[in-house]
């Protein structure tokens, strides 16, 4: 099948299988290899990636599913010339040791941030939560993303004050997943 | 936190240790991290070359079986197949081992664990090569399947036996503590699956990149088992995303180097998850029957006990860690009377051998719930009981009689941990604070809370008179330094400490870390037994020194720096004519303080070095439902001397994770041999909600033989973090709770 993806500001078209995964494209037909693997079952996110404006994992998504669509790899985070400050936080944090999950975890807390602002400790691990880190035991990556969501200068959470209102909320969307489940 | 920056060059202070501002002591950024955040760090599995095929195995689906035929027709007649191999094809003995070379490359007739590998394949893409190896017709025959330990010791199917006997073995306390404890099977589980990239040289030999954690060991075997010259195989340290003591057996690197040979193409091989759980040794799981003894005012007056671990099929390092568990078996503690047995059995289980903590993790489960239970006898606070026991610098190992001439603060780190501030009791409903997280599965009245404490001691560096050294070489270059070395960073900071030690020793800042292949430098033997730090940062202060006085010498200078060489204050030489001059270089090979075997009583000076941490754990455990939450884990740690107080506190805080799972979450579930659970969705690793809050005091008594006095870092936080954790859960619940990982329904008892 033929595909249109945009990755990083560049448009790819590309005949692929349709059984092609979205990570193993990016991997081995684009050839950028920031994007790791580490579980091939969606537990670890060492393969998230953006697709239209989403943090996702990409060992679960088509390559023929991203047909049309924006992705962001870590590759485009960041400039040559100065990091992303989620990029630096992880540096200056000490926010990694092996590195391996680290592309998907500052994917992964930079739409958490964007979408999040500030957030206190609980907020941080609630968020990343779906991304495994073997080495760190995770602290320093939570002061990482506190320390960049600083520097990326977004709208403090609305939860930041109160992290039960986060949980009503998970509530509440739970609810109206169930409602719409029944409709 | 202090980045490297370029110093004041028109002034020479005189201490070069003290001038440079990337030196140690300063928690200096890693060199490493700048590429890893932006994506553009090569790992193993990221590298490629021209015209490379795609390796992948065949494996055998029983634990015990003959193998009656095998047909590979099927795969050679794929369309891209390139190549299929078995073990009559390899060359040279065929045959590897960490210790003793009792693998076979690949099945020898006999398959004697579930996953042994049979055939490799390489093939034009992956997937071919995947197809390619499943079409490979093998008949079998099952054999008895000798999956438990207890028997492969009765019929003495073992790999090693280590008795230690010390004192008067009919020495008897007026209180008696007896116990059985188990340790399940725990797996590594680096995020970065076993990668391999061979290249052909095109005259016979080969150049591998592969996940390692000691390159000359993985070379001298590789020249072994393929009947080649030691110049016809180059190892190459390369990008590893996290080790833990799963990269130091080789899976595999022949099967790629071989491959290359045959088909005269670059080969790449990569495991997926499930492969890499077949394809890696694991944490030897521990049967431990224990007796103490002790008086009625604490002294404990004897310790019996016998350890089985189970080895799996093949040796690996089950000597070493047999060894280990049984000489740590005791833990931090004085006593005169010991009669410990150590059985690493032979079965046909999983191959286990090294993983962070190597043995002293299994027995401090053991000794420390014995301590806590001998404290509730006596009606003791544990702690008091602890120190009252404590084993310091001077005084015999309990096990093998070595005096102990490292530092050995064992009473700072017990006082220090006791002194911290205890988390106050929370009333917080918020799901996240609670066991079993926003599964709202218990409410906060069901909670209920416990503390608990493990200390543990473990050897520095490899024992038992093995000939341990690390080369490291450091060349002064026009505009600072380099240090070369075949030590493999796997994430911990090697990296970043090499380069603080021989900046403090050179007086430059501009220092840069080369990794060297097998070829162009001598063994910096291996990154484990928390050994590097010491060893080839002793070898890398060796070679700075010297490299140092001998620009001096050259020009009869007395301060060197980035901007060159100083006498009475004035500048007499930039470093770049100081190069253009000759090369100035120097090769250090570094050998800690001879080790001994062991006499016929486990008896000897069999360890190079020690070092202490202890734990406290907070815990809260739902009882009805056997949920659980770590609240904290408090440490302090015997590390010598901080080179480097952000990545230290990095190995403890990740160290002590992984001790937590392995307290309620991780364990590999094996049936009559086979894996049961070997993938991400059912090894639970622990999350970010998981993670307990750590705090951290550092115990700064200088090491007898590290650099600067540094002590390695990196195993003690996983040993006494898991016993501290089930102290703590038994404290919650009241059950004794003898085996790791503690699971829910060991909590509700059904």
């Amino acid at each position: 099948m033929d595909i249109n993806v945009r990755v990083n500001g560049k448009t790819y078209t590309r005949d692929v299988e349709p059984r092609l995964l979205l990570v193993d494209f990016i991997r081995d037909h684009l050839a950028m290899t920031g994007t790791n693997i580490g579980c091939d079952t969606t537990q670890c996110g060492a393969c998230t990636i953006h697709l239209d404006g989403k943090a996702v994992k990409s060992c679960t998504v088509l390559a023929v599913q991203a047909d049309g669509s924006e992705v962001t790899t870590i590759e485009g985070i960041g400039k040559p010339s100065a990091l992303h400050p989620m990029q630096a936080a992880f540096q200056d944090n000490h926010g990694l040791q092996c590195g391996y999950c680290t592309p998907g975890m500052i994917m992964a807390a930079i739409k958490l941030v964007e979408e999040r602002g500030e957030m206190n400790d609980d907020e941080v691990r609630h968020g990343l939560e779906g991304n495994l880190c073997r080495c760190t035991g995770y602290e320093n990556i939570v002061k990482s993303v506190q320390a960049a969501a600083n520097d990326m200068g977004v709208a403090h959470s609305p939860f930041e004050a109160d992290p039960a209102a986060h949980h009503e909320t998970l509530r509440e969307a739970e609810a109206r997943a169930a409602a719409r489940s029944h409709e | 936190m202090t980045v490297p920056t370029t110093p004041d060059t028109q002034t020479a202070p005189a201490s070069a240790e003290q001038r440079v501002n990337a030196g140690i002591g300063r928690s200096v950024l890693r060199p490493d991290g700048i590429p890893k955040v932006k994506g553009n760090f090569a790992y193993v599995s990221d590298l490629q070359a021209e015209g490379m095929l795609h390796g992948a195995t065949a494996r055998s689906p029983f634990a015990h079986a003959r193998l009656v035929s095998i047909d590979l027709t099927p795969a050679l007649a794929m369309n891209g197949v390139k190549a299929v191999i078995v073990q009559d094809d390899v060359p040279g003995t065929a045959m590897y081992g960490l210790e003793h070379r009792d693998q076979p490359v690949l099945c020898d007739g006999t398959a004697r664990y579930w996953g042994e590998p049979v055939a490799v394949v390489a093939a034009e893409d992956p997937e071919t090569a995947k197809h390619a190896a499943a079409a490979i017709v093998m008949e079998w025959e099952e054999l008895d399947t000798l999956d438990d330990p207890e028997e492969a010791d009765a019929i003495d199917s073992v790999f090693r036996r280590v008795k230690v006997r010390r004192g008067d073995q009919d020495a008897h306390g007026e209180v008696v503590i007896e116990g059985y404890y188990e340790v399940g099977t725990q797996d590594q589980a680096p995020l970065g699956p076993e990668a391999g990239l061979a290249l052909p040289d095109g005259e016979g030999g080969v150049d591998l990149y592969g996940t390692s954690q000691w390159v000359h060991a993985d070379h001298e075997q590789i020249v072994a088992a393929l009947g080649l010259q030691p110049d016809q195989i180059r190892c190459h340290p390369a990008g590893i995303g996290g080790a833990f003591g799963a990269r130091e057996d080789m899976n595999l690197h022949i099967h790629c180097c071989l491959l290359a040979l045959v088909t005269g193409r670059p080969v790449k091989m990569v495991y997926d998850r499930a492969e890499s759980f077949a394809g890696h040794v694991h944490r030897h799981p521990a049967r431990m029957w224990y007796r103490h003894e002790a008086n009625r005012d604490g002294t404990l007056v004897r310790v019996q006990a016998k350890l089985l671990l189970d080895g799996g099929a093949y040796m690996s390092t089950t000597g070493a860690v047999i060894g280990n568990a049984t000489y740590f078996a005791v833990g931090p503690y004085k006593v005169d009377s010991v009669a410990i047995d150590g059985v690493g059995a032979k079965t046909n289980n999983p191959p286990c051998g090294a993983m962070r903590g190597f043995g002293a993790v299994q027995s401090c489960f053991g000794h420390e719930t014995q301590m806590d239970r001998l404290a509730a006898e006596l009606a003791m606070d544990p702690m008091v009981l602890r120190r009252l026991n404590a084993l310091q610098q001077g005084d015999p190992m309990s096990t093998t009689g070595q005096i102990i001439t490292d530092s050995l603060p064992t009473v700072d780190v017990m006082d220090a941990l006791v002194a911290m501030p205890l988390p106050d009791d929370t009333d917080s409903d918020n799901p996240l604070h609670l066991p079993g997280g926003t599964g709202l599965t218990t409410s906060r009245s069901h909670v209920r809370r416990g503390v608990g404490y493990g200390v543990s001691i473990k050897n520095i560096a490899f024992s038992e008179g093995f000939d341990d050294y690390a080369e490291a070489r450091v060349v002064l270059t026009s505009v600072g330094a380099e240090v070369h070395t075949a030590a493999i960073e796997v994430g911990q900071g090697l990296v970043t400490v090499c380069a603080q030690i021989a900046r403090s020793a050179l007086g430059l800042e501009h220092v840069a870390v080369v990794f060297d292949d097998t070829s162009s430098i001598g063994s910096a033997g291996s990154t484990s037994a928390s050994r590097q730090t010491q060893l080839t940062g002793n070898a890398v202060l060796e070679a700075a020194r010297r490299v140092r006085e001998m620009a001096l010498e050259r020009i009869g200078g007395d301060d060197l720096t980035d901007a060159g060489v100083w006498r009475n204050g004035e500048l007499i030489m930039s470093l770049d004519a100081l190069y253009d001059a000759g090369p100035i270089e120097f090769t250090a090979r570094y050998r800690h303080p001879a080790t001994f075997e062991a006499d016929e009583n486990g008896q000897g000076t069999l360890h190079a070095g020690f070092a202490i941490a202890a734990h406290r754990a907070v815990v809260e455990v739902d009882p009805e439902l056997g949920l659980i939450r770590v609240v904290r884990i408090d440490t302090a740690q015997d590390v010598g001397r901080v080179l480097n107080p952000q990545s230290v506190i990095g190995q403890i805080e990740g160290g002590i994770l992984q001790g937590v799972g392995l307290a309620y979450m991780e364990e590999l579930v094996i049936q009559k041999g086979k894996i049961l659970n070997a993938s991400f969705t059912d090894y639970l690793l622990p999350t970010f909600l998981d993670a307990p809050d750590v705090e951290a005091i550092l115990i700064e008594e200088p090491g007898e033989w590290g650099p600067f006095g540094a002590k390695g870092v990196g195993e003690p936080p996983t040993i006494s973090s898991t016993p501290a954790v089930a102290a703590a859960i038994r404290d919650a619940v009241g059950k004794p709770l003898n085996r790791v990982p503690i699971l829910p329904e060991h909590i509700v008892g059904v």
